[in-house]
């Protein structure tokens, strides 16, 4: 497979595949939650920068693109949900060190055996003009069921989280009998309701 | 039109530069009439010249305890993401890069962005710095869907993600025509990814300045000069993807496309000195319950045109 691609994609990708672990691993030593998610946001970035040296440029810009805005959401979560919002004070960025050491030895392993042992299909269709085209094309078509299950998986997974977050409900807003003409906001929207 | 990048017809190294100058200068221009609109004489445009000069000199001061790191990463970042941003934006009917996704790569680097002047308040461990920070990442929720649906209503009409395929499509009909939606919310997108003119309030005087309260010497030239480049990009962007890029009677087609730019650029300024700020906590609402619907509408009436042959 590695066959087509040319001597300086290859250590694109060896490089960059370094970098995104290392950034991963930085996650994890820092002690401040801005350098953490910077960390990660590093990692993916990583990520992206090996599918542009694969020539799949929609997919590593709607990664750089979709990682980017997560982070940023998360820096939002932050000051929402934390203990510490501003994130200022060092905090250590390991929670259940045992157990997720070995659910982290344990994911490795799995995906290291399916790796090496799976008897992966060989390409039989040249490669595509226009890869972007192509992706459109399937998740369109043959993949749109999976693209819609996990749309609505994602979905319904941000309304959860919100709904168990927030203290709010709509008898705050709407008062006990639900009668209230305006919602109580706290904060106003910016729409005159 | 030649399918050729910049980069394939004068060579990397030169491609890149000129890309680099032509930023440069756009975001000198933005700057220029900028200063003219808000003071009103001409001679005001030398401005921005003399006060680059001064922050490239002055001495750089700091707070207590910053995370040196991530400010001088933000610092950084603004500017080369605006010069990125560039990359996929034609200038002189090629751009420095074709790829099938240009739009998404530009839409990427404004999110980028985004991270990056979250840094820029994050990192001087300052109050207002980081009350800067967050009224940028809280407005950005409000434009960014907004901005997505826009940028993808031109790749609709144009069947191409491809910044010099959309180019070509605009030969008989500008896409404002058929998308007017679009092209004020692409526009006011990138006022609010630069926090200028009535996005402003990240940088605002109420607190002091904001994001770059904290900023002095190259770091406040990087940050600034990153704003003003980006909207001149995002100015050039505007007339690629919605008024016709370089079609137009008489003159050369590059020409047209630089007349263009520097008519939105105008317009900007002039409209976005004239309004105030917006508070960024009354922006979400009219983001998700007004322009949301707005711009999908929009996409739905050029799929339509789209399916009926209209662009063809």
């Amino acid at each position: 497979m590695l066959s087509d691609l040319s001597g300086w994609a290859i250590a694109a990708v060896a490089a960059l595949g370094v970098l995104s672990v290392a950034a991963g691993v930085a996650v994890f030593v820092v002690d401040s939650m801005a350098r953490a998610t910077f960390a990660l946001l590093a990692s993916f970035l990583a990520v992206a920068g090996i599918l542009l040296a694969l020539d799949l440029v929609y997919l590593a810009v709607v990664t750089a693109l979709m990682m980017t805005i997560e982070m940023a959401i998360m820096a939002v979560f932050m000051i929402m949900f934390m203990m510490n919002p501003a994130g200022l004070m060092p905090m250590t960025m390991v929670h259940n060190a045992k157990g997720s050491a070995v659910t982290g030895a344990g994911a490795f392993v799995v995906l290291v055996v399916g790796i090496w042992t799976i008897d992966w299909p060989t390409r039989d269709a040249s490669r595509p003009a226009d890869s972007t085209r192509q992706l459109g094309e399937a998740i369109m078509g043959s993949h749109m069921l999976v693209m819609l299950v996990i749309g609505i998986g994602l979905f319904t997974t941000i309304l959860a989280g919100t709904v168990l977050a927030t203290s709010r409900g709509r008898y705050d807003r709407f008062g006990a009998d639900l009668t209230a003409k305006r919602p109580d906001d706290p904060v106003p929207g910016g729409l005159p309701r | 039109m030649s399918e050729q990048t910049l980069a394939e017809a004068w060579g990397l190294v030169p491609a890149v530069l000129g890309i680099v100058a032509v930023g440069l200068v756009l975001g000198l221009v933005v700057a220029a009439v900028d200063r003219v609109v808000v003071s009103g004489a001409p001679r005001a445009a030398v401005e921005p010249i003399r006060s680059s000069a001064r922050l490239l000199f002055e001495q750089r001061r700091t707070t207590l305890a910053p995370d040196r790191l991530l400010w001088r990463i933000g610092c950084v970042a603004v500017p080369t993401l605006a010069l990125l941003s560039l990359a996929v934006v034609p200038v002189g009917g090629r751009t420095l890069w074709s790829t099938s996704a240009d739009l998404v790569w530009f839409n990427a680097m404004e999110a980028l962005l985004w991270a990056a002047v979250w840094l820029v308040g994050w990192g001087p461990n300052a109050v207002h710095a980081l009350t800067g920070g967050y009224r940028f990442l809280a407005q950005g929720l409000a434009y960014e869907l907004p901005l997505m649906f826009a940028l993808i209503t031109a790749g609709l009409a144009a069947g191409s993600l491809r910044a010099t395929d959309i180019f070509a499509t605009q030969e008989n009909l500008w896409f404002v025509v058929t998308m007017p939606v679009a092209f004020v919310v692409f526009v006011a997108s990138a006022a609010a990814f630069a926090f200028w003119g009535p996005f402003a309030a990240p940088a605002g005087p109420d607190i002091a300045g904001g994001v770059a309260s904290e900023l002095s010497g190259v770091d406040r030239l990087l940050v600034e000069a990153g704003r003003v480049v980006f909207l001149g990009a995002s100015a050039a962007m505007a007339a690629a993807l919605f008024l016709g890029g370089d079609s137009g009677p008489w003159l050369p087609g590059p020409l047209w496309h630089l007349l263009k730019t520097l008519a939105v650029v105008a317009a900007l300024v002039w409209v976005g000195r004239r309004m105030p700020v917006l508070r960024p906590d009354r922006t979400v609402e009219v983001g998700w319950m007004v322009l949301v619907p707005l711009t999908l509408l929009q996409a739905l009436v050029v799929a339509v045109l789209v399916l009926n042959g209209f662009y063809a």
